[in-house]
């Protein structure tokens, strides 16, 4: 038992000095630790989970050193910790020295991610610290350093921190990589492989996810072992309120109501020591900014703005004063989701829907700090059915549904990019790394033609005309596949990475001083004169000197909020099925006085009376003759994605039954088909097109898959190594290696359409562009259900945001708003 | 729609071709612009894996417009090469000495920068800035060239790679090379299919013919 040994009573000791006492899910990881066990510890951030696993590795050394633990110097990497966010690294750094410190050991603790100095690397180098504090990146940096074999070998814990961050994304796979390959290269020289790695755990910490399981399974799938799941069963009470319009809006419609709704934040913020307001897009995040800025003018100074535009060393200030206290509020976007906690933070406000229950609750968690603190959230809609959603994310909290992440599989570009890696620094053996990855989550089902094909590009760059080709990359000898040239070896390095940013340009005053960066597609559209908001200044272009946007300062009113592409998620499938549940209650009449749909309750009845409020286990599709045309409206609450495609297959099934075209709009409800002429879709033919036969044909010949590709292919081709972005110093001469996705894209899809990395953006776009899995289920769904058909007089609650939004590309905000403000009234009457 | 589009300029009968020539009969001659030859093979040796068929292509596509027209001369007016010398050039002037009866003459641009020797060793003739046939200026770049063509004077120049946008149902753009004239000049669509298009805007009295896969249309 962990509690007989010696490192436990130390470390007993030393939390009893503090006050402390070991949580049972912290002793639970000592113990499984103590017998070298691996294992998934679930527990939200701030409660100690950071020490379940590196206090066991403490417990482990003691028991190791019992006499002389504090005397032994220069141990060797102990333990590994990989972690997604540079901010954390530093916090969780210093938190482990202060145990070091207070134990009298003489551990060292390396931090080692993109801001770690060449003299300091080449320190880590020569004597590796007992731990390691790493991103996925700098992990693969390490992969691609000559005898990088030596420091992992006496390693006895790998921990991944924020799993639930890495798992659903391509730094995920880089992980599993990594892992695969450390315990790879621990076996030669090993008289006994299957002993190599007896010693090593690996340990992962989420946060719950839908799929808690899946997420250790894929950590343990190159050890090959079953793991455990460590519970920290501390239920963090979380307390949900709404923000209430004065008057409810039987005709809502996005956009405009959150603004309106602004003030009443006003007297949230006052009470409570820090508010951070999380808004969806970080155009809504400046004109919140202003906004609040108007109405409270008092509150300069101490409010701030923080987004993923933001120049760095500002956002960092604003993280800053946001630990010292010093903030009444911050206005920001997902880019404060994750990161060390800010303790003054009492509460949150969530402006618009928050797309999924994980988010809810990942943004709900940042307030409210100590392990006993209750976590206070406001939700402020932006239109008014999105007050369903409160009531939705209400449920699904109280009953613990939470989505899933599932992790990505079959990822060519990120295998192409680690190979290269590997031949940068040691080289390798294709037959040994092929074992290796054929464990791995990500690349079990990869078959040997594919393999080869990697193999085959690195080696010899695909079709080639022999005696004329120079390609040069990995160069086989002796079975040993090696990029010899520093040249090519120094770009690999420079290049590692799946994180690939937009095409971003810099902002900066012509005066100097840098603002933040914005998408160039945005500044190629502007005018010298023009006016634009950034980082809650008003500035005005000058012009564009090497690559850099060039400012100065503006009085104007008004300006231009810049759009930036992304950061439109879509519904999550699990918030989906709440929300069809909520509207059932709410349609049954049977709403328990849940204040949200208490307010609702005038929307919902003008919908039943002019059509219906679908149970769940009904399909909604409505019929409307307008001036404009004949629509069709639909609802599957199943995400904007999903929506879009399935406006496109109906659109194409229709056209078979009659020559027709339409015009399409959708939001996270549901979709529109619009069409000059009457649209036969009635009970005799519904199910038929909404059948999830033939799904994949109907697919390919009404959506443009080759356009949804051709963007997914910049990364791919980014990742994949096929872009050269260039680096300090040989900008010029890397002018003639400069060739667009869209180019690169269109030669490989004429010339070597087998390509894996071409392949691979199909089938990034079929999963998540169009969510195939997701627009399956939910046929299969509504095959099972009752589509009931409407033909409602006039428009109805329900189908008029979805309207009001296909309206808004043709319009400017002014006029949109005083044609919807007429269609209102009209409406009302 | 065709593969090939006459024009009649100052009594001139030009052919343009949707495989990005333009064939000026009454001199018999093939004028194209922006070859990039070497381009693959310069991203390979850079250790960025192009298919170089894409190359191999280039080179039988201007083949069969030498043959099919049965071109006397042929005008590059600029970056016939990607960069520095690579055995990909080589290809290339095995490609040139393949067809001796053919005059060969490269206005230079900006991306050839090969010595004077490796032209003479191929046969083509140089010339620096510009080129005057008849009544036709040949230019790599008429937008930075400064230049003002004499009145009755008419230029044909490559370089920008032009691309016209067409729209679409449903938000959608495509992109295709093109031919760009306006009253003073006429930029040529680059020949290499390993090249990007820049996005132009035509103005009114200024005509576009658009190349769409293997025909060229006016618009």
């Amino acid at each position: 038992m962990i509690q007989q040994t010696k490192g436990y009573a130390v470390i007993y000791e030393m939390l009893a000095s503090k006050g402390f006492h070991p949580f049972t899910f912290q002793e639970e990881t000592w113990q499984y630790l103590l017998y070298h066990e691996s294992g998934l510890v679930n527990a939200p951030t701030g409660c100690g989970k950071t020490f379940s696993v590196f206090l066991g590795a403490i417990i482990n050394f003691i028991n190791d050193h019992p006499e002389d633990y504090q005397l032994k110097k220069q141990n060797g990497l102990r333990l590994l910790w990989i972690t997604p966010l540079r901010a954390l690294a530093k916090d969780i750094g210093r938190a482990m020295e202060e145990v070091i410190g207070e134990l009298n050991m003489k551990w060292r603790v390396g931090i080692r991610n993109g801001d770690t100095s060449m003299a300091e690397r080449q320190k880590q180098k020569r004597h590796m610290p007992e731990v390691l504090i790493i991103t996925p990146e700098s992990l693969h940096l390490l992969l691609a350093q000559k005898d990088y074999a030596s420091a992992f070998r006496p390693l006895e814990i790998i921990a991944i921190d924020e799993w639930h961050e890495l798992i659903g994304s391509k730094r995920g796979v880089q992980v599993e990589l990594a892992i695969s390959r450390i315990i790879g290269c621990r076996k030669p020289g090993i008289d006994d492989p299957a002993l190599a790695n007896h010693r090593l755990a690996i340990w992962g910490i989420s946060a719950t996810i839908g799929n808690l399981g899946e997420a250790k399974e894929v950590l343990m799938a190159p050890l090959q072992k079953e793991g455990v799941i460590v519970r920290a069963n501390m239920d963090k009470r979380i307390e949900i309120e709404s923000v209430f319009p004065d008057e409810i809006e039987k005709y809502p419609w996005a956009g405009h109501l959150g603004i309106k709704l602004a003030h009443k934040t006003i007297p949230i913020i006052e009470q409570s020591r820090t508010t951070l307001i999380f808004i969806n897009t970080r155009g809504m995040s400046e004109t919140w900014y202003q906004t609040l800025l108007d109405i409270q003018p008092e509150l300069a100074g101490s409010i701030a703005l923080h987004h993923g535009s933001i120049d760095t060393e500002l956002r960092t200030w604003v993280e800053e004063n946001l630990h010292s206290g010093n903030l009444k509020a911050v206005v920001c976007t997902a880019s404060l989701d994750l990161g060390v906690d800010f303790r003054p933070v009492e509460t949150v406000i969530q402006v618009g829907s928050p797309k999924g229950v994980a988010r809810f609750l990942q943004r709900a968690g940042r307030s409210g700090h100590s392990p006993d603190a209750v976590s206070k959230i406001y939700f402020l809609p932006t239109h008014s059915l999105e007050l369903a959603e409160a009531a939705a994310l209400k449920t699904a909290i109280e009953h613990g549904t939470i989505e899933s992440r599932p992790p990505m599989i079959l990822c060519y570009d990120v295998m192409i990019q680690y190979l290269n890696t590997l031949a940068v620094s040691d080289g390798f053996r294709p037959a040994e790394i092929f074992q290796e990855i054929k464990q791995t989550w990500c690349y079990r089902d990869i078959t040997e033609s594919e393999w080869e094909q990697m193999l085959h590009f690195i080696s010899s760059g695909g079709n080639a005309l022999q005696q004329y080709d120079e390609y040069k990359k990995a160069e086989i000898e002796d079975g040993v596949y090696r990029i010899k040239s520093r040249r090519l070896a120094m770009r690999h390095r420079m290049h590692i990475g799946t994180i690939v940013s937009d095409s971003m340009m810099k902002v900066k005053f012509l005066s100097g001083g840098y603002i933040g960066v914005i998408e160039e597609g945005f500044i190629s559209r502007l005018q010298p004169g023009d006016v634009f908001t950034l980082a809650g200044r008003h500035l005005e272009f000058v012009m564009i000197k090497e690559m850099t946007a060039l400012v100065r300062k503006s009085n104007a009113k008004k300006s231009i909020v810049p759009s930036w592409q992304g950061g439109r998620m879509p519904l999550s499938a699990n918030l989906g099925k709440i929300l069809r549940q909520t509207f059932d209650l709410a349609g049954a009449g049977s709403d328990d006085n849940q204040p949200e749909l208490v307010t609702l309750r005038p929307l919902f009845e003008l919908q039943k009376k002019l059509s219906h409020v679908p149970a769940q286990d009904e399909l909604l599709v409505e019929q409307i003759e307008t001036r404009d045309g004949f629509h069709l409206f639909v609802y599957p609450f199943e995400g904007r994605l999903v929506h879009e495609a399935m406006a496109a297959i109906l659109a194409f099934r229709i056209s078979r039954i009659t020559p027709i075209t339409f015009s399409l709009a959708m939001n996270d409800y549901g979709f529109e088909l619009l069409s000059d002429q009457p649209i036969p879709v009635d009970d005799s033919n519904v199910y038929e097109l909404f059948s999830p036969d033939n799904l994949l044909a109907d697919i390919q010949r009404s959506v443009n898959s080759t356009e949804m590709a051709r963007r997914k292919f910049r990364d791919i081709a980014v990742i994949g190594g096929l872009i050269f972005q260039g680096y300090p110093g040989e900008q010029k001469k890397a002018r003639h290696l400069q060739a667009s996705a869209s180019l690169l894209f269109n030669v490989f899809s004429e010339y070597e359409p087998n390509h894996v990395l071409l392949r691979q953006s199909y089938q990034e776009v079929l999963a998540q562009q169009m969510e195939e899995l997701r627009l399956r289920d939910m046929l299969h769904r509504i095959q099972r259900s009752n589509i009931v058909i409407t033909f409602p007089s006039k428009l109805t609650p329900f189908c008029f945001p979805i309207k009001v939004d296909s309206m808004r590309e043709d319009l400017s905000s002014e006029k949109l708003e005083d044609r919807v403000r007429k269609m209102q009234l009209q409406l009302e009457k | 729609m065709a593969a090939y589009i006459s024009y009649l300029l100052q009594d001139q009968h030009l052919v343009m071709s949707a495989e990005r020539t333009l064939f000026w009969e009454n001199e018999s001659t093939l004028i194209v612009a922006d070859i990039h030859a070497g381009k693959t093979g310069h991203f390979r040796k850079a250790g960025i894996g192009i298919p170089q068929n894409v190359y191999k292509d280039d080179l039988h596509r201007l083949l069969t417009q030498v043959l099919f027209f049965k071109a006397e001369k042929l005008i590059i007016v600029g970056d016939l090469s990607h960069s520095l010398v690579n055995k990909e050039l080589d290809l290339f002037r095995k490609w040139r000495h393949d067809f001796p009866s053919l005059e060969v003459i490269l206005v230079k641009g900006n991306h050839d920068i090969l010595g004077d020797r490796w032209y003479a060793e191929s046969a083509i003739t140089v010339s620096e800035q510009q080129l005057l046939v008849k009544n036709f200026l040949f230019v790599h770049d008429i937008l930075t060239s400064g230049l003002q063509p004499a009145p009755g004077k008419f230029v044909f120049s490559g370089h920008l790679h032009p691309g016209i946008t067409i729209r679409g149902r449903g938000r959608q753009t495509l992109r295709f090379p093109c031919f760009y004239y306006t009253p003073q000049y006429c930029v040529l669509p680059a020949f290499s299919r390993f090249t990007g298009t820049f996005k132009i805007e035509p103005d009114k009295g200024e005509k576009v013919f658009a190349i769409i896969d293997k025909e060229i249309v006016s618009l």
